[in-house]
């Protein structure tokens, strides 16, 4: 992946506008924090494979670190920290967050077809 | 001697962290060792440092690191294809039937897998219920031995001495080879397990010694 580049990620969110698509959205900051700091908390949630129709996405943010938000008919998608892209082969467009580890902590990815399930 | 080891695991990465020590021990006698691998850690979080995965590709890397891990350690490996962080919400006798049919072909004399309960990750507990169950549900004359693996911080303190304490020291190279395939995963799981600021050879040092003991229960189907 590499930094988000506004201007080319928002190009990318115009061609998944009002059609249907899947998302996935996940965050997590991992299943060993708890083991490792004990007054942390294991926080963490993710969604594969939900299939919406925004009428708007759009990309804000500054410093490195990006949110975006999805209008939908009936709701709103949101992320924040996201701070590297990339588009797959199969045309997925993936947001991520990672920190100074490299560790992911946050993602969005949006794709016309089902993302890997099984 | 033992005839042949099945050692079941959730992730690519656990065999390597946590019984690799063990399993090269019993390879240098000439037994087979067959890693059944749960997921693909197709969820984790550590993509390299800097990131070399992303959520998409990482399945596809941490398969080639495990296959380069278990040619590392010379054992065969099965993958039994379920979700990284989901196996607690499948059904227990589904993944246990699942488990058997494996350890009905192998017929092993051992099964390795985590300690329900005292293993910390969601994954190690539900897989390691699982495996156990699978052994249960064999006829008590054909059941392999099952060594269990606690790791959360107070397992002594909890379980008591373990029954298997292995000393792996002679082992800790091929072991650290082993965690080292592992390129997306071996620094991050490291760093966490070490405090910052020590130098890159005291850091070594305290990995060697940390993971040169590998302990396990053995369990008990009369409990
Ligand atoms: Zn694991």
């Amino acid at each position: 992946m590499k930094p988000i580049d506004i201007a080319d990620v928002q190009a990318y969110l115009d061609t998944f506008e009002n059609k249907p698509v899947y998302i996935h959205l996940e965050t997590t900051n991992g299943a060993y924090a708890h083991h490792v700091d004990e007054k942390a908390v294991n926080a963490g949630a993710f969604i594969r494979n939900a299939k919406v129709v925004f009428t708007r996405g759009k990309i804000t943010g500054d410093n490195g670190t990006f949110r975006v938000g999805l209008k939908l008919d009936s709701g709103w998608i949101y992320t924040e920290g996201l701070t590297d892209w990339t588009v797959t082969d199969a045309g997925e467009l993936l947001l991520a967050g990672h920190d100074q580890e490299g560790r992911l902590f946050v993602a969005l990815q949006i794709s016309e077809r089902p993302f890997r399930y099984e | 001697m033992e005839k042949h080891v099945v050692v079941i695991y959730p992730h690519p990465d656990d065999e390597s962290f946590g019984a690799a020590g063990s399993i090269v021990q019993f390879r240098k006698q000439g037994i087979p060792v067959t890693y059944l691998c749960g997921t693909l850690g197709e969820m984790g979080r550590n993509m390299g440092n800097p990131p070399k995965a992303n959520r998409e590709s990482l399945a596809e890397i941490r398969k080639e690191e495990l296959l380069a891990a278990c040619n590392v350690l010379d054992i065969e490996v099965e993958m039994l294809g379920y979700w990284d962080k989901m196996i607690e919400f499948e059904d227990l006798t589904e993944v246990a039937l699942h488990i058997k049919g494996y350890l009905d072909n192998i017929e092993p004399s051992l099964v390795i897998t985590h300690y329900p309960g005292h293993a910390v990750h969601p994954d190690h507990n539900a897989l390691g219920k699982a495996a156990i169950e699978a052994v249960r549900m064999m006829d008590e004359g054909e059941r392999p031995v099952v060594w269990a693996q606690a790791i959360t911080r107070d397992y002594r303190e909890t379980l008591g001495e373990p029954d298997v304490i292995n000393d792996v020291s002679d082992e800790i190279d091929t072991k650290m080879k082993a965690i080292f395939s592992h390129t997306t995963q071996a620094k991050g799981v490291l760093s966490q397990f070490t405090q910052g600021g020590l130098s890159e050879e005291t850091i070594q040092t305290e990995i060697k010694k940390r993971f040169s003991t590998e302990e396990f229960y053995i369990w008990d189907f009369h409990m």
